[in-house]
C-alpha cells in the first residue's frame, strides 16, 4: 500500500513553528523572521510496476480483458492512423500515443465516466478512446470529415466528446491546465460528486500556466489531478535538459498539495494511482501527479529522432505496457493466447471498420465554416 | 429612473444576475475582500458570500483558464481584470481557449463567460497601462466585444452579456466608474447586443464613438449646433457583432461620416468601420471619412504628452467641419 501523505497544513504549521523557536534562540532583539535553518520534508505516494494485480483493486476478470482490448484498440487505431498519414488520408500534425496506452486506459478505468472530468493535450487518441468515443468518430475527425468528433473542425489534436466528458484534446502547450482546473472548480461548486482529471506531457511543465493551475487548484481545496505523463522528451528535449527539478511528483509540495508517482508502463499502476487521487480528490484534495512512461514514435510524424539512441528505444521497448498485461493476463490463466489473438483480430477489424467510415464520410459542406463559431440563436449578425 | 453611478449600474446588473442564476459567479483580483480595486463589487461578497464572490492570486493566466473549464462545465462565470492591460498575461485563454473551443469541439462545448474591467487610457500611467483593446478582440471570431459609454447602457449590456451563451469582452473604463447617469429601473432591463444608439439625431453629420470617445461626440455635437450645424452621434455600444445598418442608414442621410476612436489608429475600430461604410454607402459619401484617434505611438507619461495623445475635442469638431466642406 502506498503510504499517507501528510496534511499539508499541519506540516505549513510545523515549519512556522520551527521558524518561530529559532528566531527565539538565536536573535536577542527577537525580530528575525529567518530560521537559522530551514528544510521541508514530505513524503510522496509511490506505485510501482508489479505490485499490484487486478484482484486488489476490485477488478474481475472480464474487466481485465475489456482493459487489454481498449489498450490494444489505442495501438491499432494508432499504427493505422500512422499508415493514413502516410497516404495522405489524414493532415495536419498528427501526435501517436503509441507506447503511454497504460495511463488512459489505467486512469479510464479508476474514473466514473460521465461523471469525472478529463482534459488533456495534443496527443490525445488515446485518452478519447479510452473514455469511449468510437474509433469512427476519431479517425474520421482525423480525414476532416463531417462524421468525425468534431465536424472536421477539429483534427487530430482536437477531439472532444462532451458525452464521456472528454474536455479536449488542445493544442497550446499547458494551456488546458488552467482550464481543467475550472471543470474541478464547476464540480465543487455543483456539488455533483464529480472530480477532473488534466493531463499534460513534460514539456507543458515548463509553461507558467501549469504553476497558476497548481496554486488555483490548491487554495480553493479542488477534486483536481494534475498529471505529467512523462514520455521523457518535449519532442527532442530530454527532461533533464529543461527542468532542475525532474522529480515532477516533488513539485507538488510547493503547491502545498499531494504528491505521487506512477508507473506508465503497467496499467495496474496506474489504477491504484489514480483511485487514490480520485479519492482524495473527492474529498476536495488536490494531488500533482508525475506518470512515467516512454513515447516509441517520434513526437509527431516529422521527427526523425535524432535526440536518442536505438539501444535506448529497444530497452523501452521491451517494457510495452500491452506486452506486459499480456504476460500478466497468461501468467495468471486469465485467459490464453488464443483469445487474446481474437481480440487482436477483432481490434483490427474495428480499426479497418473506423477508415471505411472514415472514407465515406462526406466532406463537410462549405456552408458549415460558418456554423458553431457563436450559439447563434440570438444572433443573425454573422455572414 | 434611478442615478447610479457607471460602476453601481455594473453592479446591479451583476447583482441581478446573480440573483436570478445560482450558476453566475464572480472572480478576480480583489473582487471580495477588498470590495473591488474600483469599488464596482462593493457588497458582493458580504451579500453572495465567498463561494460565488471569489478573489484570486495574481494570475490571469490561471484564472481565465479556470473560468473558461468552469463554462464549459455548465456555470457562467464573470471573470473581472483589475483593467485589461493585464488580460495580455491572459490572452492565450481569451483568444485561443474561450474563443474557439466551442468551434473546434464542432459545437459540443458551450462557453458562456464574461470578461470585463476597465479598458483604455486612465490618465498619467505610462505606456502598459492605457492599452484601449477593442480592435485586438473584436478581430477575433467567436467573442462578442461590447464598450458601453454610460451606466444605463452598462448596466442593460452587461446583464445580456451574463446571459448570453458566448464568451463576452465586457469593456469599462476607470474614469467613467465615477459617472453618474440616469438608469432604468425596469424590472430586468436588457439592452440587446448588437444595437447602436442614436444618441442625437441630425441632418448634416455622422459621428460615430463608443465609450469614452462618444463624450467627445456630443460635445462636438454641442459646438457644431451652436454654429448651425446638426450632427447624429451614434453609440456603436457593441463593437462585435457591430450595428452597420444604424450607422449606414445615418450616412444615407448626413452624407458624411467622422470616428471618433481612442484605439491606437493602425488596424482599428475605425479603420473597421471606415470599411464597411464604404462597402455599403460608397454612393451616398459626399466626403472622404475622417476619423480622431489616439496618437500611433504608445501612451506616455508626461501630463501634457497624455493629454495630446488622446483623440481631441478641437480636431473633432475640425473633422467635422471639413467633411461638410464648411471650412
Amino acid at each position: 500500500m502506498a503510504k499517507q501523505t501528510k496534511k499539508a497544513p499541519a506540516r505549513r504549521k510545523s515549519t512556522t513553528s520551527r521558524a518561530k523557536s529559532a528566531a527565539k534562540a538565536k536573535d536577542p532583539v527577537g525580530m528575525s523572521v529567518v530560521p537559522d535553518t530551514l528544510s521541508f520534508s514530505q513524503e510522496f505516494d509511490t506505485y510501482p510496476a508489479g505490485k499490484y494485480t487486478h484482484e486488489e483493486l476490485g477488478l474481475n476478470e472480464d474487466q481485465v480483458i475489456a482493459m487489454y482490448r481498449n489498450m490494444l484498440l489505442q495501438r491499432r487505431f494508432e499504427e493505422r492512423a500512422a499508415q493514413m498519414y502516410g497516404k495522405q488520408k489524414i493532415a495536419g500534425f498528427l501526435h501517436l500515443y503509441i507506447g503511454q496506452e497504460a495511463i488512459s486506459t489505467g486512469t479510464a478505468t479508476a474514473m466514473k465516466i460521465g461523471t469525472d472530468s478529463l482534459i488533456t493535450a495534443y496527443r490525445d487518441h488515446g485518452h478519447a478512446l479510452a473514455l469511449g468515443m468510437s474509433a469512427n468518430e476519431g479517425m474520421a475527425e482525423m480525414f476532416g470529415k463531417i462524421g468525425g468528433c468534431s465536424k472536421g473542425k477539429g483534427g487530430s489534436m482536437h477531439f472532444f466528446d462532451k458525452e464521456n466528458r472528454m474536455f479536449g484534446g488542445h493544442g497550446i502547450v499547458g494551456a488546458h491546465v488552467p482550464v481543467g482546473v475550472g471543470m474541478a472548480f464547476a464540480h465543487k461548486y455543483k456539488e455533483d460528486g464529480g472530480a477532473a482529471i488534466a493531463f499534460y506531457g513534460d514539456g507543458a511543465a515548463g509553461q507558467g500556466a501549469i504553476h497558476e493551475a497548481a496554486n488555483l487548484m490548491s487554495i480553493y481545496e479542488l477534486p483536481a489531478i494534475l498529471v505529467v505523463e512523462n514520455n521523457q522528451y518535449a519532442m527532442g528535449t530530454a527532461v533533464h535538459r529543461a527542468f532542475g527539478q525532474t522529480e515532477f511528483s516533488h513539485w507538488a509540495a510547493s503547491y502545498g498539495v499531494r504528491g505521487a508517482v506512477a508507473d506508465g508502463m503497467d496499467v495496474f499502476s496506474v489504477i491504484k494511482a489514480m483511485q487514490d487521487a480520485l479519492a482524495e480528490a473527492r474529498d476536495n484534495k488536490p494531488t500533482m501527479m508525475e506518470i512515467r512512461t516512454y513515447r516509441y514514435r517520434g513526437h509527431s510524424m516529422s521527427d526523425p529522432q535524432k535526440y536518442r539512441t536505438k539501444e535506448e528505444l529497444d530497452a523501452k521497448k521491451n517494457e510495452d505496457p500491452i506486452l506486459r498485461l499480456k504476460a500478466y493476463l497468461l501468467d495468471r490463466n486469465v485467459t490464453d493466447e488464443k483469445t487474446l489473438d481474437a481480440i487482436d483480430e477483432d481490434v483490427k477489424e474495428e480499426v479497418m471498420a473506423s477508415v471505411e467510415f472514415a472514407e465515406n464520410s462526406p466532406a463537410p459542406d462549405l456552408d458549415t465554416i460558418y456554423d458553431d463559431v457563436y450559439d447563434s440563436r440570438d444572433y443573425p449578425y454573422l455572414a | 429612473m434611478a442615478v447610479l453611478q457607471f460602476r453601481e449600474a455594473l453592479r446591479a446588473a451583476m447583482t441581478e444576475e446573480m440573483e436570478r442564476d445560482e450558476r453566475v459567479f464572480l472572480m478576480g483580483e480583489e473582487v471580495a475582500e477588498y470590495n473591488g480595486a474600483y469599488k464596482v463589487s462593493e457588497g458582493m461578497l458580504e451579500k453572495f458570500g465567498p463561494k460565488r464572490i471569489i478573489d484570486t492570486p495574481i494570475s490571469e493566466n490561471g484564472f481565465c483558464g479556470l473560468g473558461v473549464g468552469a463554462a464549459m462545465s455548465g456555470l457562467r462565470p464573470i471573470i473581472e481584470f483589475m483593467t485589461f492591460n493585464f488580460s495580455f498575461v491572459a490572452i492565450d485563454q481569451i483568444i485561443n481557449n474561450a474563443a474557439k473551443i466551442r468551434y473546434m469541439s464542432g459545437g459540443q462545448f458551450d462557453v458562456p463567460i464574461v470578461f470585463r474591467g476597465a479598458n483604455g487610457a486612465a490618465g498619467q500611467l505610462a505606456a502598459t497601462h492605457n492599452t484601449s483593446t477593442e480592435s485586438i478582440y473584436s478581430t477575433i471570431p467567436g467573442l462578442k466585444v461590447i464598450a458601453p459609454s454610460n451606466p444605463d447602457d452598462a448596466k442593460g449590456l452587461l446583464k445580456s452579456a451574463i446571459r448570453d451563451n458566448n464568451p463576452v469582452i465586457f469593456l469599462e473604463s476607470e474614469v467613467m466608474f465615477g459617472m453618474k447617469g440616469e438608469v432604468s429601473d425596469a424590472e430586468d432591463y436588457i439592452i440587446p447586443i448588437g444595437k447602436a444608439r442614436i444618441a442625437r439625431e441630425g441632418t448634416d453629420v455622422t459621428i460615430v464613438a463608443h465609450s469614452k470617445s462618444y463624450h467627445i461626440a456630443m460635445r462636438v455635437a454641442e459646438r457644431l449646433e451652436e454654429n448651425g450645424y446638426s450632427a447624429e452621434v451614434i453609440d456603436p455600444r457593441t463593437i462585435r457583432p457591430l450595428d452597420i445598418d444604424t450607422i449606414v442608414d445615418s450616412i444615407k442621410k448626413t452624407n458624411r461620416c467622422v470616428i471618433i476612436d481612442e484605439s491606437n489608429p493602425y488596424a482599428s475600430i475605425s479603420s473597421e468601420i471606415t470599411f464597411q461604410i464604404q462597402d455599403r454607402a460608397f454612393d451616398f459619401l459626399d466626403a472622404p471619412i475622417k476619423r480622431i484617434t489616439a496618437k500611433d505611438v504608445p501612451a506616455p507619461y508626461a501630463k501634457n504628452l497624455i493629454e495630446y495623445y488622446m483623440p481631441q475635442e478641437e480636431d473633432a469638431y475640425q473633422a467635422c467641419l471639413s467633411v461638410m466642406y464648411a471650412k
